[in-house]
């Protein structure tokens, strides 16, 4: 009997595929009709401004988060310095934070009015200091937040590069920059490329941190073509654009990616350049300085200012807020890993071009600003309600009630189309680590089946599997706009209560809530951290 | 009150069917938050025994849900703030006319829609805000005085893309016609002493740290600040007393189109409106009753009387996306 296994792959794709094309398709839908009076507007006095911002925001964020991330993950995983030990998880900490929380605190910090110019002014008289809400600043704020991401692939490629290759570059004469530059970093662009392509995905969809200096780029524009001229239609049109540039971007990754080399080698344990003298210090105050900015002394603000108001605000309500929380993250993150591992096994076990677009597809959602998406999605959601499941209801003599909308699946449907590439990301390269020749050999053994994936795929598969839940969780409790639209009632979550205060420009009282998800964000980010850490200690 | 159900628990629920709703409950979708309407809720709820659920979000958003869930609607009101985005409401469609005898005797009608669709239930100030330090108050007058070469370098205010500042606007092309509202508008950008900030609060703190002298504020962000700091060295300007008057605006409540439980919301919206309901409304946000035999908070009334713009309201609806053309061409951000 003929039998294709590949086939069996194209109906969870197709489904996946399906969710994402939801969405898309309210936004082509959306080309029906075009208001020329918005349009006209935006192209006669915004646009020009708006692309530009875009554009420098873009490329600021791109070149500091591959300077930061670049540099601290070769520092700390291939040279030894003063506090190299816990700065190498301590970086990865900043994660937790989220770009809006950052943003206001960043300004409520160092703007005019702050504590910082405040007691400078008291201190030297009146000061020209350079503006903080600016376009410096943004760009500040969101390298600060989105240079883990280059960090963390970057740093686990340098250190699977194995120490053979680096010590036969070293053999071979290169000085230890002269090897960065020839050798490790060549390797590294794969992951770096990924890294990269994640922190500008989420520059291009940010609005929270963008909104607090009132930077206008793209997005605020879709916001405020949506809230201020209440042209939902003319919103998803823009929408689509972003959309249309961001496949470009991503395209544009998997091209230079080429073929991707990883170091099958023995991974280090020592590291390899023990730096001294001036060196040290200099590495040791590189790394020190990043933590501070983007960790410490953001979350010092934010305990100085719930001790002045946050603490009035705690009551037993918040026990609830931050249960919603946990327990969105982790139903979440289980269902995403559960459908990304489904993806990726597709991939790799039948790579025909209609799964892989198929994949491709379903790996999209994470490009759309969170409230497009979320508004799509419920324009979707509710069509299908109407359409399908309160007929098909009815006809099985049901009550004929809604299901989608307002449930809790809409909202974890939503999370699942946003956070979909978080997921896929780590599992499709764990999974391209395991050898064609393993499963193979077990198969020519008679273990096929569940019983191949149970043996030989999972415990293999649960490093991957583990970073790929804990980056979905952290994503879906620091997620907004998804969660204010879709949420039921009375689940109510941190990030919900961020939002109101900022939104009221409590930024003192949006501490409480905002340190909360930090420290609940922290716990899975530390989770990370140790496995990472035991995982390189491992692989001896 | 926590509700700690297992997510699987509530999941497994909604989908078979354990979603019949109480009749005993009104669901209200508010852009207001939850904090300056929780505790109105929960007074009737102690009072009525009837549950008010509610959900937070931003005004397009809750507005484009209502729309979207049409006949299966769940939610039976829309609490919101500014007359604009009221206005846009009812252009929609998502709203139905209450007749109700009790709320037509407690809010004065030029607060209430002139179809029906909604009412207004506090009111809020758009007024002049300035340093007592670096200002005397003879120096002010007027909104359009602001555009003056006396405040250059000298004034603060908030994104454009704020909903107050494009109700404010409206008012001005209602009053001066396009052309001349983009001039004030244009001074008003030409006399920033810094970038436009994200909120209200931020140009108060601004002024209160000296890096300008006036700034253009809600009433209620003014009134917060002031009571928790009664030193703040900051006061309320009424500008326009001898023409048409402060620029006031309102929150106001709607009954939607599809509204499931529409008498229990009637009776809601009907004590809301009512003297207890309306005191503890407004002096949870430092704003002023829109049922008149209703006495401001301490706070509020020591701000004295002033005269309030008689444009209808609904003009910040009409002309709210000329207003946004027109601060765009001035370059206000």
């Amino acid at each position: 009997m003929p039998h294709t296994p590949q086939r069996r792959w194209y109906v969870p794709v197709a489904l996946c595929a399906a969710l994402v094309l939801l969405p898309l398709s309210v936004l082509a839908l959306s080309w029906q009709s075009i208001d020329i009076q918005i349009w006209s507007h935006l192209l006669d006095t915004q646009m020009r401004r708006l692309l530009g911002n875009t554009l420098t925001l873009v490329l600021g964020v791109g070149i500091g988060v591959l300077l930061l991330g670049v540099s601290l993950a070769w520092l700390t995983s291939l040279c030894e310095f003063p506090g190299r030990r816990w700065l190498d998880w301590a970086l990865m900490l900043p994660f937790a934070i989220p770009a809006y929380v950052l943003a206001f605190v960043f300004v409520g910090l160092l703007d005019f009015a702050g504590p910082v110019q405040s007691a400078l002014r008291e201190a030297f008289g009146p000061l020209r200091l350079p503006r903080v809400r600016s376009t410096g600043g943004v760009i500040v704020v969101l390298v600060l937040v989105f240079y883990p991401y280059v960090y963390l692939l970057a740093r686990s490629a340098f250190l699977a590069q194995g120490r053979g290759l680096m010590e036969a570059a070293r053999v071979l004469g290169l000085s230890p920059l002269q090897a960065f530059w020839r050798v490790a970093l060549p390797m590294a662009r794969p992951a770096i490329g990924a890294g990269l392509a994640l922190a500008l995905m989420e520059t291009l969809a940010d609005f929270g941190a963008v909104a607090v200096f009132n930077f206008d780029t793209f997005t605020t524009a879709i916001y405020k073509t949506w809230y201020g001229f209440f042209s939902l239609s003319s919103a998803a049109q823009l929408a689509s654009l972003l959309l249309l540039f961001v496949m470009l971007v991503l395209y544009g990754e998997r091209r230079a990616r080429g073929a991707g080399r990883t170091g099958g080698e023995r991974a280090r344990v020592q590291p390899l350049y023990r730096l001294r003298g001036v060196k040290a210090l200099a590495a040791s105050a590189w790394c020190l300085l990043v933590f501070a900015c983007a960790f410490v002394i953001p979350l010092l603000q934010l305990l100085a200012w719930f001790y002045q108001r946050g603490r009035h605000d705690l009551d037993e309500r918040y026990l609830g807020l931050v249960w919603h929380t946990l327990s969105l993250g982790a139903v979440a993150a289980l269902l995403t890993v559960g459908v990304a591992l489904c993806l990726a096994f597709a991939r790799r076990q039948a790579p025909t071009p209609l799964i892989r677009s198929g994949v491709g597809l379903a790996n999209l959602g994470y490009a759309l600003p969170g409230s497009v998406l979320a508004v799509a999605l419920m324009l979707a959601f509710s069509y299908l309600d109407n359409q399908l499941v309160i007929p098909l209801s009815q006809w099985l003599g049901g009550a004929g009630e809604p299901l989608l909308l307002g449930s809790l699946w809409a909202l974890l449907l939503a999370y699942l189309v946003r956070f979909m590439a978080v997921a896929f990301g780590p599992l499709e390269s764990t999974l391209a680590r395991i050898r064609p020749s393993l499963p193979e050999a077990s198969r020519s053994l008679g273990v096929g089946g569940l019983r191949l994936f149970g043996k030989v795929y999972l415990p293999l598969l649960v490093p991957g599997t583990l970073s790929a839940a804990l980056l979905v969780f952290v994503d879906v409790i620091k997620e907004m706009p998804a969660t204010l639209l879709m949420r039921p009632f009375g689940w109510d979550t941190l990030a919900v209560r961020v939002f109101e205060m900022t939104s009221e420009g409590e930024w003192a009282r949006a501490s409480l809530p905002a340190l909360s998800l930090v420290l609940v964000g922290l716990l899975p980010v530390v989770g990370l951290i140790r496995r990472s850490a035991r995982a390189s200690g491992l692989a001896r | 009150m926590l509700s700690r159900k297992p997510v699987w628990a509530v999941l497994a629920l909604s989908l078979f069917g354990g979603a019949a709703q109480a009749a005993d409950e009104v669901v209200v979708y508010s852009s207001r938050i939850d904090e300056l309407i929780k505790p109105v809720f929960d007074a009737y709820t102690a009072k009525t025994g009837v549950k008010v659920k509610f959900i937070t979000d931003k005004e397009a958003p809750l507005m484009q849900r209502i729309k979207a869930e049409g006949q299966n609607g769940v939610a039976d009101l829309l609490l919101t703030v500014d007359a604009g985005n009221l206005w846009q409401a009812e252009r929609m469609g998502i709203l139905q006319p209450i007749k109700s005898n009790a709320i037509e005797q407690n809010i004065p009608p030029q607060y209430r829609a002139s179809s029906g669709d909604w009412t207004g239930l506090s009111l809020r100030a758009r007024t002049i805000v300035y340093s007592t330090e670096r200002v005397k108050p003879e120096e002010l007058s007027t909104y359009e005085a602001l555009a003056d070469e006396q405040w250059e370098g000298r004034l603060c205010l908030r994104t454009a893309k704020k909903v107050y500042n494009q109700s404010l606007t409206a008012t001005l092309i209602e009053t001066h016609g396009e052309a001349k509202t983009e001039e004030i508008v244009k001074g008003w950008v030409d006399n920033l002493s810094t970038d436009v900030f994200s909120d209200d609060n931020a140009v108060l703190q601004a002024i209160e740290a000296g890096q300008c002298d006036v700034g253009v504020v809600n009433s209620y962000y003014f009134g917060r600040m002031h009571k928790a700091n009664p030193q703040l060295p900051l006061k309320l300007f009424w500008p326009n007393q001898n023409d048409r008057g402060v620029h006031v605006n309102l929150s106001g409540i709607g009954l939607t189109r599809h509204a499931p439980h529409p008498e229990a919301a009637v009776r809601l919206v009907e004590w809301m409106t009512g003297e207890q309901a309306q005191k503890l409304f407004a002096d949870l946000n430092q704003e002023f009753p829109a049922n008149p035999k209703v006495e401001p908070s301490a706070e509020v009334a020591a701000w004295g009387s002033f005269k309030a713009d008689s444009i209808p309201v609904e003009v910040a609806g009409k002309r709210q996306a000329e207003a946004i053309r027109l601060m765009d061409r001035a370059g206000w951000h």
